[in-house]
């Protein structure tokens, strides 16, 4: 990797009682670099993002984003970093440009309104941006989360199924709208999806997890390549069914 | 403490409640319901009395300066129930916001909602029943700093307590203030107590808050000794509850339940 590192992982383990969710893993992104995190359920994605997000406190190991700590320098951190679910609500009662102000003001945004209004613009959201969240259709809201995301012009994206109930029109619009903001402002992004595709044309690299464990770490094709199969569907579905009896 | 970060939270509560006038209704709705409850059962009582108490002002008064507290734990509480209904505790947390900021914006919501119906409720009184809390005179000042603050030390202990145990302890917002009544003497004088009762209740703020009201409306002076005591057990309760919510935060943190709350 020669981009500057945004994310370092050293040693990365989260017990709960007996169970491992996380079992020592250690990974890098660079600047500007979208990494793939694949894993079947239970492998430990969700609990790595939420080390990673400083929502869960690690059970050992050490994280380093720009360079700062995460245990000591969480707000300097978090205001550099955004997240996007498709399964986190945001307050269905206001509006969608309530909001996105609310986060913008959240995030210190020097002029928030005008913030609001440039990723308004950038999603197209102009049509439904002052209906109230509870009536907006589940494609309206995932691109609300990804607005609310982009808001404070983050460094590091955490994206969790960003395209999931989208159309397939939609989601390749955002695939290339997430591509464009990589390639203008180095955004680096960790992103997970059950969409083996979407992966494949959005990751420069994948972690493929499994207990707790980095299994394989590469490039989709490399992966694809050392394993013998034709995409990662097939990579994801003979890892994940490994020692299944025939 | 970022100011920015504080007022982005009081602006959340802003938009919600314009955007919902029922929230609104239920702030001024019970109060009020009590309020006439109280004024007539008061006047009943004195009528049957005669002139031998002011028990129009010790009902009114104690009700008043009850339900300022109660609106004060209430209000801390339902701030983080509000984002607890709504699901965004996890957009919040996964930004630099912290744990102060968001206990003080907290602070600030439930300071508004309990301005509102206050003001309300003593000018109903005023009107209605001829009682103004502003009788109590400059130890209104002070009542009204320890009850707030024991109401938000409260807020804070019960907040701690729904974030641990999930939605399934929410009923605790309605309830806890009411486990304390008994003892608070808000209705009746600390001797009404029996004997064994009497040291729990001055472990209270709010038992020196009631006890100083009805001295003063007895016409008493300002009742410094009680307003102290009440200050300090207020330092107290008030650095105890921010600690078990560190202390529960750093559970909930640990144990990952704060992307899991509402389950």
């Amino acid at each position: 990797m020669t981009a500057p590192v945004v994310l370092e992982v050293e040693g990365l383990v989260k017990r709960f009682g007996d169970f491992t969710a996380v079992d020592g893993i250690s990974f890098q992104v660079g600047r500007g670099e979208i990494v793939g995190l694949l894993g079947p359920n239970g492998a430990g994605k969700t609990t790595t993002i939420q080390m990673l997000l400083a929502l869960l406190t690690p059970t050992a190991g050490r994280i380093t984003a720009f360079g700062l700590d995460l245990a000591r320098s969480r707000e300097a951190v978090l205001q550099r970093v955004n997240f996007s679910s498709t399964y986190v609500n945001l307050p269905y009662m206001l509006s969608a440009r309530e909001n996105l102000t609310v986060f913008a003001r959240l995030y210190g945004m020097p002029r928030p309104a005008e913030r609001v209004a440039e990723v308004v613009a950038d999603l197209e959201m102009a049509d439904y941006v002052d209906k109230q969240t509870k009536t907006l259709s589940s494609g309206q809201l995932t691109r609300l989360h990804l607005a609310k995301a982009l808001l404070n012009r983050p460094e590091l994206l955490f994206l969790d199924e960003p395209t999931a109930s989208l159309d397939p029109d939609t989601a390749d619009r955002m695939r290339k709208y997430l591509k464009g903001v990589r390639e203008r402002h180095g955004l680096a992004m960790l992103y997970t999806s059950h969409n083996m595709k979407e992966m494949e044309e959005m990751c420069d690299r994948i972690l493929f997890l499994q207990r707790g464990k980095i299994r394989y770490a590469g490039t989709p094709a490399e992966l694809m390549a050392r394993l013998g199969v034709e995409d990662l569907e097939q990579l994801f579905l003979s890892v994940a069914r490994e020692g299944e009896p025939e | 403490m970022k100011l920015h970060r504080v007022l982005a939270i009081v602006s959340r509560h802003g938009y919600l409640h314009r955007r919902s006038p029922f929230r609104l209704f239920e702030l001024l709705y019970w109060p009020f319901l009590e309020l006439v409850v109280w004024g007539f059962v008061s006047i009943w009582i004195q009528t049957v009395a005669g002139a031998a108490g002011n028990f129009i002002a010790f009902f009114l008064g104690g009700f008043i300066l009850w339900d300022l507290m109660f609106r004060a734990q209430q209000g801390l509480s339902m701030a983080y129930l509000e984002e607890v209904w709504s699901r965004n505790l996890m957009n919040l947390f996964v930004s630099p916001l912290t744990v102060g900021e968001f206990l003080t914006a907290s602070g600030v919501v439930s300071l508004i909602k309990l301005t509102i119906s206050t003001v309300v409720m003593a000018f109903l009184a005023a009107t209605m029943y001829g009682f103004s809390v502003f009788s109590l005179g400059v130890a209104l000042v002070p009542f009204l700093v320890i009850l707030v603050l024991f109401g938000w030390a409260l807020g804070v202990a019960t907040m701690g307590l729904v974030m641990r145990f999930g939605q399934g302890a929410e009923s605790l917002v309605w309830v806890v203030a009411f486990v304390i009544q008994p003892v608070a003497c808000v209705f009746y004088p600390l001797a009404t107590l029996p004997p064994w009762l009497q040291p729990v209740a001055l472990a209270t703020p709010l038992v020196h808050v009631f006890e100083g009201m009805r001295a003063v409306i007895a016409g008493g002076g300002v009742p410094w000794r009680h307003i102290a005591i009440g200050a300090a057990l207020d330092v107290l309760y008030v650095a105890a509850a921010i600690a078990f919510f560190h202390y529960t935060f750093a559970i909930v943190r640990d144990r990952g339940l704060l992307a899991r709350t509402g389950e």
